[in-house]
């Protein structure tokens, strides 16, 4: 060093030589550190004449077999519409539900699923440089395609969590309405939370916290395992509990079912209001007949409410943006990258811990080691918050302006009839209508009581 | 001849519906078609890249599954097959044998064999290995680095979005083609 320094010194007359030497140097430097980093040379075995086994590299799921999944679910959407339509089984969706489970739940494990797919659909359209896989695309559309034409059949007997809740209701109780139309906000407050932290590179919030996986692969965090298990129990009295309130994939099936070209009667015959299906419903999706208030004073009233529910749509959709560009940096902090490059502005003058590092003590040192690329994927990220934010804000006002909206709204329906976003297509009621039964020939037309006077 | 059927005209709410309806399908079609633009592409799995692996122990504990599918891998080909391997054993073992005071791995997954003297081959069990690379730091401390951590293909679930990615401290998880779903050591680390 100190000979390469005197070099150096000496100035023009030697910088070639020098040069030669620094190259020299660097050189031998290099071979030596490549010489030591290969430290015990791998023996021969010339005695033994060992063979050095090869390093086992097991496959992942072959290709074919993930195309397959996307042929499985259009097949199950297909039966599941068949027995809904025209079969008309309850118990044929029974099976299809159990194969379901099974399937897609024990057997796929519960990924992929059309319910986390929406998270990769949207971390797609934000971020260009994501390549999403086709079986996540087709499991996004596929059952919105199937709903727009014909209702919820995927929630029927196709989706493995709709199945198992399914299954174990045993003991349904009746959600009182205002609870039950309260409780409806969620699921779209839900998918608009997944699809903003998905579509700014946070986290799939959606699969990290969904109840059923843990049942499904039999293990998960001590957290979920509980909710998992609060679920399977609140299932057997309150009539899948997570697709009605938190389902965020069922929300957008919702939407479909309501502007749905078919949809699920109980009887296309006469309807003798005898309510039997009212009660055979567990999930309160039945709607009994209605008819518009004709006093001068209830129509004046209900002309108030409509008025108003459309004024605080803006008002509240407004409100919600306004609140969600305020809270767009702290929420920023759920994104892994902006919480680390919090960290270190808030930790830059903190000592680099010695001896052995924690994970977050090796995050931190990797931010230290190129803090300028960590601040400018932080501060790309927070861009995306901050379109993000005032959106899902803007979305939490659209829902409850909109709930607010229908429930201002009257409707003129002359009998029973399940409610076009809310029913599931479980077939249930469709066992339970004396009419039905005798179309199908299940019962003799004799054992039909009289036909009541219909309402006025 | 028949009557005539009656045409109703179609109500108001069915022309918002059917509305509804077209402009909903309109908008499916383009968020596929979108989509679909951006699919395309080889699909891909998790891996761990080896180089840049710092043996934190995350892989441990933040995989979905109870027992982690990281699992060490043993590249037999860049092994030096010490007697004293530092992968293997404690860091200042009583004695050179396979009890279990000796040894680093908690679940006693590697497996010590006399070759020759004075070489030994190690391999993993991964039956019992938790991924906690306590020997992967062992081997690339003291020795040829031919310990590694990487995820195994027929346990991983290729989940939506890998738990440990996202508790990666130095992001060594990535997604690569399936039909080549290893990155394996085939020279000692850093050669």
């Amino acid at each position: 060093m100190k000979a390469l320094a005197e070099i150096r010194g000496s100035g023009g007359r030697f910088a070639g030589l020098t040069r030669a030497v620094v190259a020299l140097v660097l050189l031998c430097l290099a071979t030596l550190s490549s010489l030591a980093e290969q430290r015990f040379p791998p023996p021969d075995f010339v005695e033994t004449n060992h063979q050095i086994p090869a390093t086992a590299t097991p496959g992942a799921r072959a290709l074919w077999l993930q195309y397959g999944d996307i042929v499985v679910l259009a097949a199950a959407l297909g039966v599941a519409l068949w027995l809904i339509y025209r079969r008309r089984s309850r118990p044929g969706l029974v099976w299809l539900s159990l194969f379901s489970m099974a399937y897609f739940g024990f057997y796929r494990n519960g990924c992929i699923c059309s319910i986390g797919s929406l998270q990769n659909v949207s971390l797609a359209l934000a971020d260009p440089s994501y390549s999403i896989s086709w079986t996540a695309l087709a499991f996004f559309v596929l059952p919105l395609a199937v709903a727009l034409f014909s209702g919820r059949a995927f929630c029927a007997g196709v989706c493995p969590h709709g199945a198992l809740q399914d299954l174990l209701l045993l003991k349904p109780l009746k959600v009182p309405a205002w609870l039950e139309h309260g409780l409806g906000i969620l699921p779209f407050v839900y998918l608009g939370i997944g699809v903003l932290l998905a579509a700014t590179g946070s986290l799939f919030v959606i699969c990290e916290y969904d109840p059923f996986i843990p049942i499904f692969r039999l293990s998960g965090r001590a957290v979920m395992v509980g909710a998992g298990a609060g679920f399977v129990l609140l299932s057997v009295f309150v009539g899948r509990p997570y697709c009605r309130f938190l389902c965020p994939y069922g929300a957008l099936l919702k939407l479909g079912a309501i502007v749905a070209k078919g949809r699920v009667r109980v009887t296309p015959d006469t309807c003798t209001q005898c309510r039997l299906c009212e009660h055979s419903c567990p999930f309160g999706a039945m709607r009994e007949p209605e008819s518009p208030p004709v006093t001068p004073a209830a129509l004046a009233g209900g002309r108030r409410r409509l008025a108003l529910a459309l004024v605080l749509v803006p008002v509240l959709i407004l409100a919600g943006a306004g609140l969600g560009s305020r809270l767009a940096n702290r929420a920023s902090l759920l994104n892994p990258t902006v919480a680390l490059a919090a960290r270190l502005s808030r930790e830059a003058a903190a000592p680099v811990p010695t001896g052995p590092l924690s994970p977050d003590d090796f995050a931190l040192a990797r931010a230290r080691e190129n803090p300028r690329a960590l601040t400018a994927d932080a501060t790309a990220a927070q861009r995306r918050f901050a379109i993000g934010t005032p959106l899902f804000g803007g979305w939490l006002g659209l829902v409850v302006g909109a709930k607010l909206l229908s429930l201002a709204l009257h409707r003129r329906r002359s009998d029973y009839e399940p409610d076009r976003g809310s029913c599931f297509g479980c077939a249930r009621c469709f066992e339970f209508c004396p009419n039905e039964l005798v179309r199908r020939g299940l019962t003799p037309a004799a054992a039909l009581p009289a036909l009541p006077t219909p309402r006025t | 001849m028949n009557p005539p059927i009656p045409q109703f005209p179609r109500s108001r709410r069915q022309f918002l519906r059917d509305g509804a309806r077209a402009a909903a399908l309109t908008g499916l079609g383009g968020l596929f078609a979108l989509t679909a633009e951006r699919a395309g592409g080889r699909p891909r799995v998790w891996q761990i890249d080896p180089q840049k692996c710092v043996r934190c122990g995350n892989c441990a504990t933040h995989c979905v599954l109870e027992q982690s599918a990281v699992k060490c891998v043993h590249a037999h080909a860049i092994c030096g097959y010490c007697q004293l391997c530092t992968g293997y054993f404690e860091p200042e073992p009583n004695e050179l044998n396979t009890a279990a005071e000796n040894c680093l791995c908690p679940t006693a997954a590697i497996k010590r064999t006399y070759v020759e003297d004075p070489y030994y081959e190690y391999s993993i069990d991964e039956g019992l290995c938790i991924g906690c690379a306590k020997c992967v730091e062992g081997c690339n401390r003291f020795g040829n680095g031919s310990l590694f951590l990487q995820v195994r293909h027929d346990r991983c679930l290729n989940c939506n979005e890998c738990a440990i990615s996202k508790a990666c401290p130095v992001d060594a998880f990535q997604r690569i083609p399936a039909d080549h779903p290893y990155l394996l050591k085939t020279m000692a680390h850093g050669a």
